[in-house]
């Protein structure tokens, strides 16, 4: 299904971003030449043969930050995603099989987790809540796995009136298998397209707190932090905040590209051969 | 020259289309692959003279719906006409250019759709769809057109031929819907109508109405028409000729009565002899397997009643057919069975068992008894499962078979439902109709049931296949001894399998007993009306038939 030689050219490229990406965010230690923290120079000094993208607000080398950066804006953003995927999906459809009151019940709460905007609902949870990156994970989570729900649901709803889904319930199989091995297969390629999707705003959402004051904490380094710290430098014509920006751009590109490609390569109902 | 329909010469040739050395083409683009050229239709030739009827049969994909729209110069979904020339009135419509196609489409042929219901615009009165072709290609005033189309839905026998103009589609039935659409390729006189299955989607009692309306609807216009179907008893009661055509070439032309009642091709000569399935009826035995007593079930929480005091039997080993139109309640007596609708009243008795209502209280064992394959087997497969796990899922979820012990049993399977090992990993888009219908069978008989449901299983299905599917269930029925309830509208079918039958009208049972106590006369109104509306392959069946009703169908 997943056959490189399949491969696009733009999922080729999607592909490899996404791996430059991830192997910066693995082996942070080992690439970034300035320990995190560390003010290593002038305030906001030029790009040079020793800082390679320049330095910050507070003189901290921007390469060694953008890539300590990279580590806790993907695994935060991975983590929100996968938390709201499991749970948008699983009781999506859920809802969608057993129907009912089941149904209403679930459907009509998430309805009012929606109706809050989600900036202000995280926001204000966000501000009560003792601020790390557990608590973070948990809000963005479950505020995205709204989305993800009413897609799910939405979707399933459709498979579940199909005769092969009343053939498995007249077998008398379990919820278990109706759910996994009859309606997600269905179901994959809305939910992959949505999960490339979903994780951008999970690195949007993120980078807007950590703007705004309310994700990562400082001294940890996050791009949308690090657009705050260096926003005012803009003005002074230091391209100190477009760096993370246009990471941020980036990462959202490359993984909707790959995303694209495992939405096309997981239509097939051939198995991919033919 | 073009020539004006109006302006027509009345002293022309007799041939109206001549069709010379036809081929059609289409790119296929598979994934993964260069794209490339398929021929749908290869060097096809027909002659049809002017108020001539002329009868495409064959099977799904056999281009005769291709070939019929050729004679419009049109090719649907990216079909190309890449050879040979369509004459028509005289000129070869190929030549000229789109407006020259434009003049021709709508005024000199028009074009009857299969589906009724998805041809008409939703959001438009029938009146203006059905004049439309003729003020476009100003064949007269708007109040003339208007008359003629009332003159049409009378001649065509449409109830309240005066308003039924008025309405919008959905508010009549499919059948006048469909003859709604006849009378819309009338209304602009044309000289040709291609009729693309006008009848395939209709229920059998409706099915003869709009036949017998289209039949002499097409002798006073004196137009002339090429009718496209599957089914050649059909075919036989409107056309003066017949071609038989399969996989784009042409097998056999003839006169209707040379091709039903002398066939000389091998290909016509199973498509003539279909339903000719021997099976000799076995009497009642002392214990029924499946009793249904005094069901009454409902939709909308009783609202609707479906199915009123419904009692049948069926016998071990044996089949019991239930038969009736759509909307007659025979799936949803399948549904009260299956408990995926509970009855409202009386009880279901089982292998001496009785059965809960719900479906969920039901233990293992009684599930695995009773199995069920369905009409579309399209969607009764999931299609992102291979064929091991659809067939392989009963005995693992039954019998808790794994690995080997189960690939085993499902090539077992596989090659009683007379498929080969090779089809183990294939998923069910790259299986025929015919296959994906095999492999449900499989699955049902994989949890070794004693009773199987069969709802329309062969409705679906061009008729050699379904020919097939119903000897292979004949064969298991002999080898598994197992019992089939068969659910269908088609008596030819029932009659060539059934040992005893319940004909259900308006969900209640108006006649039931043994296939020979239920077809033998005297029959109540409704099933004679059944009776007689299963077309057969006699040339004028369909005014005797007509001729000898009792009771008007419901007309759906």
């Amino acid at each position: 299904m997943f056959d490189l030689k399949n491969l696009t050219v733009s999922a080729g490229i999607g592909l490899i971003l996404f791996a430059l990406f991830l192997l910066c965010a693995l082996f942070a230690p080992l690439i970034a030449p300035f320990p995190m923290s560390q003010i290593a120079g002038d305030v906001w000094g030029p790009l040079s043969s020793t800082h390679w993208l320049g330095t910050d607000n507070l003189g901290r080398d921007l390469l060694s930050r953008m890539v300590y950066g990279a580590r806790t804006t993907i695994f935060i953003a991975a983590m929100a995603t996968a938390l709201s995927f499991s749970l948008g999906a699983i009781l999506g459809l859920m809802a969608a099989v057993v129907g009912g009151l089941v149904d209403t019940l679930m459907s009509r709460f998430v309805d009012l987790l929606m109706a809050i905007p989600t900036l202000i609902f995280g926001l204000v949870v966000l501000a009560v809540l003792p601020s790390n990156n557990v608590t973070l994970i948990l809000v963005m989570g479950v505020l995205s796995s709204t989305r993800v729900y009413r897609l799910s649901r939405a979707v399933a709803v459709d498979i579940n009136a199909m005769d092969f889904v009343e053939a498995a319930k007249v077998r008398g199989e379990g919820l278990g298998w109706i759910i996994f091995r009859e309606i997600l297969p269905n179901a994959l390629s809305p939910l992959v397209a949505e999960l490339g999707l979903r994780f951008i705003f999970s690195v949007l959402f993120l980078s807007t707190l950590s703007f705004l004051g309310l994700g990562v904490q400082p001294p940890e380094a996050d791009w949308g932090g690090m657009v705050k710290e260096n926003k005012d430098g803009i003005v002074f014509g230091i391209p100190a905040a477009l760096i993370p920006a246009s990471a941020i751009a980036t990462l959202s590109i490359s993984v909707n590209l790959v995303a694209d490609w495992v939405l096309t390569s997981t239509a097939s109902l051939k198995g991919g051969r033919e | 020259m073009m020539v004006k329909v109006r302006t027509k010469p009345r002293r022309e040739p007799d041939i109206l289309l001549d069709i010379r050395n036809l081929k059609v083409e289409a790119t296929v683009y598979s994934p993964g692959e260069k794209p490339r050229d398929v021929t749908i239709v290869d060097g096809v030739s027909l002659l049809l003279k002017r108020g001539k009827v002329l009868g495409l049969i064959g099977e799904s994909g056999a281009g005769k719906s291709t070939i019929g729209l050729s004679s419009m110069g049109y090719g649907r979904g990216g079909v190309r006409i890449t050879g040979g020339e369509v004459f028509l009135n005289g000129r070869d419509i190929l030549k000229g250019g789109v407006r020259d196609l434009r003049r021709v489409r709508g005024s000199e042929v028009c074009y009857v759709a299969q589906s009724a219901a998805a041809a008409f615009n939703p959001a438009l009165r029938l009146m203006d769809q059905v004049v439309e072709a003729a003020l476009l290609h100003g064949v007269g005033a708007k109040a003339e057109a208007e008359k003629r189309a009332v003159a049409l839905f009378t001649k065509l026998r449409l109830p309240d031929p005066k308003s039924i103009g008025c309405r919008y589609p959905h508010q009549v039935s499919g059948g006048q819907l469909q003859r709604v659409m006849t009378a819309m390729a009338l209304c602009s006189e044309p000289d040709l109508i291609v009729f693309d299955e006008p009848t395939t989607a209709l229920d059998v009692t409706t099915q003869i109405d709009v036949l017998a309306a289209i039949k002499d609807a097409i002798r006073d216009t004196g137009v002339a028409a090429l009718y496209i179907t599957h089914d050649l008893a059909v075919v036989a009661q409107v056309s003066d000729e017949i071609m038989v055509l399969r996989d784009g070439k042409m097998v056999e032309h003839g006169e209707t009565q040379q091709i039903i009642k002398a066939p000389r091709m091998d290909y016509t000569k199973a498509l003539v002899s279909v339903r000719s399935i021997e099976h000799e009826e076995k009497g009642p035995t002392p214990k029924p397997l499946l009793s249904v007593e005094h069901v009454t079930a409902a939709y909308g929480g009783g609202a609707v009643k479906v199915l009123q005091d419904v009692s049948v039997n069926v016998q071990p080993g044996q089949t019991l057919a239930v038969v009736g139109e759509s909307g007659s309640g025979k799936s949803t007596l399948a549904r009260a069975i299956t408990g995926l609708l509970p009855p409202v009243a009386g009880s279901i008795t089982f292998a001496d068992r009785t059965l809960t209502p719900k479906l969920a209280d039901r233990s293992k064992d009684d599930l695995r008894q009773l199995q069920m394959i369905y009409q579309m087997a399209d969607v009764a497969l999931n299609p992102r499962q291979t064929v091991r796990t659809i067939i392989g899922r009963p005995l693992e979820f039954y019998f808790g078979m794994r690995g080997k012990e189960r690939d085993a049993r499902v090539t077992e399977l596989l090659d009683e439902i007379e498929m080969s090992k090779g089809f183990i990993d294939r998923y069910p888009a790259e299986l025929s109709g015919g296959q994906k219908q095999r492999v449900c069978i499989a699955r049902a008989l994989a949890a070794k049931p004693k009773l199987i449901i069969c709802d329309e299983v062969t409705s679906a299905l061009d008729p050699l296949v379904a020919d097939g599917i119903l000897k292979l269930l004949l064969r298991l029925q002999k080898i598994e001894d197992v019992a089939y309830l068969f659910i269908s509208h088609d008596l030819a079918t029932v009659k060539a399998i059934a040992d005893s039958i319940a004909v259900i009208y308006r969900g209640e049972v108006v006649r039931y007993g043994s296939k020979t106590q239920v077809l033998t006369p005297p029959f109540d109104a409704y099933t004679d009306l059944l009776l007689s509306s299963v077309p057969e392959m006699e040339v004028g069946w369909l005014e005797h038939a007509i001729h000898g009703r009792r009771m008007e169908s419901a007309g759906n």
